[in-house]
């Protein structure tokens, strides 16, 4: 029998802890898919593919599409926006700023991520949505409503506006972590651009973010995923409609996403088929993150392999 | 190797010295003086009587029996029923009485009207106060979208001495399920065909379009941050904001606004007609479009739900079952008067009588309890 030392014991322990992530991955997984097998079984891909949510008794229907929509669509918005601004806050903290606005800079936007995410749903339903409504859907609306992605009455409570929130929400995370990626690009990179003859631009465009690109690649993800799973801000601003009404066709209507319509439904769902609907939505969605996040896996190991350079990261 | 086991020393020791604590206080807390005397009731469900219900506990268990203890958790009305299925607490709350299924997993339920709930039409239409006249076959048919613009011939016709702007109306709904939602697509399935076969009555439906936002708070933000929207509120909320709520037409003719008042007037005329006795099915109960002049179409009961034999309910002792039959007593009667300066109605005295039997018929191992 093998002695019971501490470096064994305390191998034990790290591997029980590590071991208690997969554990609850598998628990949440097993929830999910048992609480959701009655409406997979009622409606089979239709839950997937449909559109109609009707919660009456009698006239139940789900389909989950718009709101798979809704979400993807959103996280999209949010990456648009928010990745090259957070990019932009990254490059200037770290290749321009001055040594005294430097530390004070970075630490804002670090805060920015401690803020709750109910704070910026309550400051985007009292405020920032009349400024989004007043200065940009309506100009937007008026000149540019013959394009479909503009048409339709803007209130400022649609997609548009939680797309904007959920930028403003992943710049901390997306920022921060490209701040330290292009920091800890080696000195000797920029000197050796710098002395073939190459312009400050041409030095991050061509070197440093090329050098860095799948640590900013990780920090983009990881503001994607915040982005997913966002509930409570997004609840607040998308004007949660359902049924064929949230399918997102124009950037200027209301809609839902998957997070969204779980915490509105879940509470006071009536019946069983209702409760395992909301179920079968949240299966979806961890499946969704899954799939994004092994995608992400999938093209960092291979931005690795192409640029070698990267991985003395 | 010597930090490893320093590592692991100290990890053991934080498990044992927190153990250790949390055992301290859980025995500190069982020996302390007051834990003996103080009984405790647990109750989850509704939100919408919350604010009442805190009220009353709050003064109950600091001004009528001070050794109690009284813990709502507003969880909704379907996590109560949930709740008293599994019989982990000792009363719940619902706005919707129990449909037959439940009433089959949870036998012996009894409801008790606790409080009244109506439902206002707000609507944010620039220099038009309060009082804008509205039929419920109107309302059914903007939340429909088949009147899409307020000067449409249908609105205007019943307020010819107001001229309406020739504006899109965007509609507000819940986005939660929620009893203000069952009430007010009860009352629009009855007063629109197309609404009943389209779209029904639920905690939350399929709404055909418009804005969903969270709670009462959550709609009239949206219907006082929107222009020419229109939405649907609680009473008591809309009272307690100063909301512009339409005056809607009852069976009777009369435009009625909505106020504590006029909705006493639907209680006392509907339960009039008769209400089941506390152990029946009560969903067939309607306070909807009563037939009094004065009532305002658009109410309904909220209930208090518990066990007609307390002794279903683990740990249940006699001591507690005493204690719940007085609280629910005390709500009936004393509480009421808490209701006005809330902004909810007061039960009418037929209705109190009704309770007072329900409550009077709870036993516990086959006894009645002293009410008082």
């Amino acid at each position: 029998m093998k002695k019971l030392t501490g470096d064994n014991l305390f191998r034990i322990l790290a591997a029980s802890i590590a071991a208690s992530a997969v554990f609850i991955l598998i628990v949440t997984a097993y929830t999910l898919t048992t609480g959701s097998s009655l409406v997979l079984q009622r409606f089979g891909t239709n839950f997937l593919f449909g559109s109609n949510w009707n919660p009456v008794e009698g006239r139940e229907a789900f389909g989950a599409l718009p709101y798979v929509l809704g979400t993807l669509v959103t996280s999209g918005i949010a990456l648009l926006i928010g990745v090259p601004l957070s990019l932009g806050i990254a490059i200037f903290l770290v290749e321009m700023a001055p040594k005294f606005l430097r530390v004070p800079i970075g630490y804002l936007v670090e805060l920015l991520a401690a803020v709750p995410s109910v704070i910026y749903g309550l400051w985007g339903l009292f405020v920032f949505r009349y400024w989004i409504l007043d200065y940009v859907e309506i100009p937007l609306s008026n000149y540019l409503g013959w394009i479909p992605i503009f048409s339709g009455t803007p209130f400022g409570l649609d997609i548009f506006t939680a797309g904007i929130i959920l930028a403003i929400m992943i710049i901390p995370t997306v920022a921060s972590i490209s701040k330290e990626v292009i920091g800890a690009v080696p000195n000797s990179i920029r000197e050796g651009a710098y002395s073939i003859g190459a312009t400050k631009w041409e030095v991050i465009r061509h070197w440093v973010l090329s050098y860095g690109r799948s640590g900013i690649f990780g920090a983009v993800i990881l503001g994607l995923g915040r982005a997913v799973g966002e509930t409570m801000a997004v609840s607040m601003l998308i004007g949660n409609a359902t049924g064929p009404a949230a399918i997102p066709t124009s950037l200027f209507r209301p809609s839902q996403t998957m997070a969204s319509l779980i915490a509105n439904g879940f509470l006071e769902a009536t019946g069983p088929l209702e409760k395992s609907a909301y179920f079968g939505v949240g299966l979806i969605l961890l499946l969704v993150s899954l799939l994004i996040n092994a995608a992400a896996q999938v093209m960092v190991t291979r931005v690795l392999k192409v640029k070698g350079g990267a991985v003395e990261q | 190797m010597k930090t490893i086991y320093i590592i692991t020393i100290a990890i053991a020791a934080i498990v044992i010295i927190a153990g250790g604590a949390i055992a301290y206080i859980f025995i500190a807390q069982s020996n302390s003086p007051n834990s003996q005397a103080t009984v405790k009731l647990n109750g989850a469900g509704a939100t919408f009587p919350y604010p009442l219900l805190n009220a009353m506990i709050a003064n109950y268990t600091t001004q009528v029996e001070t050794n109690v203890q009284i813990n709502y958790q507003s969880i909704g009305s379907g996590g109560g029923i949930s709740a008293l299925k599994s019989k982990t607490v000792d009363f719940a709350a619902s706005d919707a009485p129990l449909t037959a299924s439940d009433m089959a997993s949870a036998p012996n339920t009894l409801h008790i009207p606790e409080t009244i709930g109506a439902v206002t039409i707000a609507y944010n239409l620039p220099g038009i106060p309060s009082g804008l006249h509205l039929t419920g076959k109107i309302i059914a048919d903007i939340f429909q979208g088949t009147i899409t613009t307020w000067n449409d011939s249908a609105i205007q016709s019943l307020n010819t001495n107001r001229t309406l702007p020739e504006k899109t109306i965007t509609t507000i709904h819940r986005s939660d399920g929620s009893g203000t939602t069952f009430i007010f697509t009860g009352y629009l399935s009855l007063s629109s065909q197309q609404w009943n076969s389209a779209v029904g009555q639920g905690k939350s439906v399929a709404w055909p379009g418009g804005i969903g936002s969270n709670g009462n708070t959550g709609v009239a933000s949206t219907v006082n941050g929107t222009q020419y929207a229109i939405g649907y509120v609680e009473l008591a909320y809309a009272l307690q904001n100063g909301m512009t709520v339409a005056a809607i037409q009852n069976p009777t003719g009369n435009w009625i606004e909505p106020s504590l008042a006029s909705t006493q007037s639907a209680v006392q005329s509907g339960a009039a007609s008769g209400l089941p006795a506390g152990d029946a099915s009560w969903v067939n109960v309607s306070l909807l479009n009563t037939l009094d002049a004065n009532a305002y179409p658009i109410v309904s009961f909220t209930y208090l739900l518990a066990y007609k034999e307390l002794n279903v309910i683990p740990q249940m002792t006699r001591e507690r079952a005493t204690t719940l039959v007085q609280f629910l007593w005390y709500v009936v009667h004393d509480g009421q008067q808490l209701a006005p300066s809330l902004a909810y109605a007061q039960l009418p005295s037929n209705v109190v009588q009704i309770d007072e039997a329900t409550i009077r018929s709870i036993t516990f191992n086959g006894q009645n309890l002293p009410t008082s």
